[in-house]
């Protein structure tokens, strides 16, 4: 019979046994050791069932396929861009990808998009050897023109979201603004009024530290509804 | 004469105090600090990322590059900026001490940069560096098997202690100074250097010595890295 030796949401740090027994079985950043499972990261302890997992609480972005992210253009070459999106790797943005009208072969592809400029895009592969493949065919993946960029941590990106885009959508509406969050923690903010936009600026790094409290939407609601009359 | 006494009135299996901070450097992707006694070394590590030139790249894992470095000021006498020839190897024996824990194979291609600083020294300064290290690496959130604790052991006279300072160090009849980097939960030695004369029953003593203190210095580690990130853990008592 297996033995648990942490309680679910227990900070762990590397190298610390989490269970003992073949029972449980080892999901994200954690990984087994004969009878034992033990824990790769600095993270959140997360168990369902049998399975064991880790909530990273730090690092850097990990490319997914599907995951829309905001980068910025670093290269321009004959067959498309470099976008960097934060993480380890640098990402490719083909012309198949980005743009549909006809291309010159000669053609200056600064046109369409140039050195520094930022944009929403979704990664469609990432292979084993870490190339990561974007595309900007899609709803709402564009270039991103004006407005301001902040960053926060990529593992609090889903509570900025929130369920179903609860916790986003409340933003949105509250201050007019145009916002894109990207899943590696790269936000895109551009607002009519700058008063509203700098509002919104200050709820998202509201909620990138305090992540961890239950009840948080409330809580952002009555900070806006103050913020704004 | 024997050494009966400590200079600092310290047992002979008594470490000096610990202190240990993570998250320091506020650009870093991960830092810490580690203070024993009056020796301060801090690391920072910036990483993964792409490495360049290319011909370094290894597409099976990630590599691990150390710079250990005192600053002028650490120690009484001013010392020349830059690498020196002992600096390089502290260097290299870090990068080999905390190899064997982390887990590199995710990120291909890839660099992870450690940087060490010390910013006071009272010898134990490679064993300050690696401690503070291994926690940096945990906190830029990379995949370790395990921490790595280290603290240096020795002879000084005819005894063997755990922790020697700079006077113990320059002891006139005589010390030994053996640096050990141990991995605590698989109880295995990473880094092993001796500097001076030590028989075949003092080094096993030392040894034993060595990993019952690295036991004591993971217990500040692992609280270390917890209090960084204490806050999100009382989240499910509100």
């Amino acid at each position: 019979m297996g033995e648990l030796l942490v309680k679910n949401k227990d900070i762990v740090v590397p190298g610390e046994e989490l269970a003992i027994g073949i029972d449980y079985l080892p999901a994200g950043g954690v990984f087994r050791e004969k009878d034992k499972i033990i824990a790769l990261q600095v993270g959140l302890v997360n168990i369902s069932g049998h399975l064991i997992k880790l909530i990273p609480l730090s690092g850097k972005y990990f490319p997914k396929k599907g995951d829309i992210v905001i980068g910025r253009v670093t290269d321009i070459s004959f067959y498309g861009w470099r976008v960097d999106i934060g993480c380890a790797y640098e990402a490719n943005l083909s012309i198949k990808e980005a743009v549909s009208d006809y291309i010159d072969k000669r053609a200056d592809l600064s046109q369409y998009y140039n050195y520094g400029e930022i944009i929403a895009a979704e990664i469609i592969h990432v292979s084993g050897s870490k190339i990561i493949d974007l595309t900007t065919n899609g709803p709402s993946l564009r270039k991103l023109k004006g407005g301001k960029i902040i960053e926060v941590s990529p593992s609090k990106v889903p509570r900025i979201i929130g369920k179903q885009g609860s916790m986003i959508n409340l933003i949105k509406e509250k201050t007019d603004c145009k916002i894109t969050v990207g899943q590696n923690g790269i936000i895109w903010i551009s607002g009519t009024n700058p008063k509203k936009e700098m509002i919104a600026t200050e709820v998202i790094h509201k909620i990138n530290e305090e992540a961890h409290i239950d009840g948080l939407t409330d809580k952002i609601q009555k900070f806006l509804d103050k913020e704004i009359k | 004469m024997v050494y009966a006494k400590r200079f600092d009135g310290r047992k002979f299996d008594e470490m000096r105090k610990i202190e240990a901070k993570v998250g320091i450097i506020k650009r870093a992707d991960g830092s810490a600090m580690f203070k024993i006694g009056d020796t301060i070394a801090i690391a920072s590590v910036y990483g993964p990322r792409q490495l360049f030139p290319t011909f370094l790249q290894n597409p099976e894992k990630g590599i691990l590059r150390c710079l250990y470095d005192m600053m002028s000021f650490s120690v009484s006498e001013r010392k020349r900026p830059g690498p020196t020839r002992r600096s390089t190897e502290i260097s290299l024996v870090t990068e080999k001490a905390l190899l064997p824990a982390l887990d590199l194979s995710n990120y291909p291609n890839t660099v992870v940069d450690v940087f060490i600083e010390i910013i006071q020294a009272d010898s134990g300064t490679r064993c300050a560096g690696i401690c503070a290290a291994s926690m940096a690496l945990a906190d830029a959130g990379l995949p370790m098997k395990d921490l790595v604790a280290s603290i240096s052991v020795g002879k000084v006279g005819d005894k063997i202690l755990i922790d020697l300072d700079k006077q113990e160090e320059d002891y006139e009849e005589g010390s030994t100074d053996i640096p050990v980097a141990v991995m605590p939960r698989l109880n295995e030695v990473t880094l092993l250097q001796l500097d001076g004369n030590i028989s075949k029953e003092g080094i096993k003593e030392a040894l034993n010595l060595a990993k019952k203190g690295c036991q004591q210095i993971y217990e500040i580690q692992k609280k270390a890295l917890k209090d960084k990130y204490k806050i999100f853990g009382e989240g499910e008592n509100e």
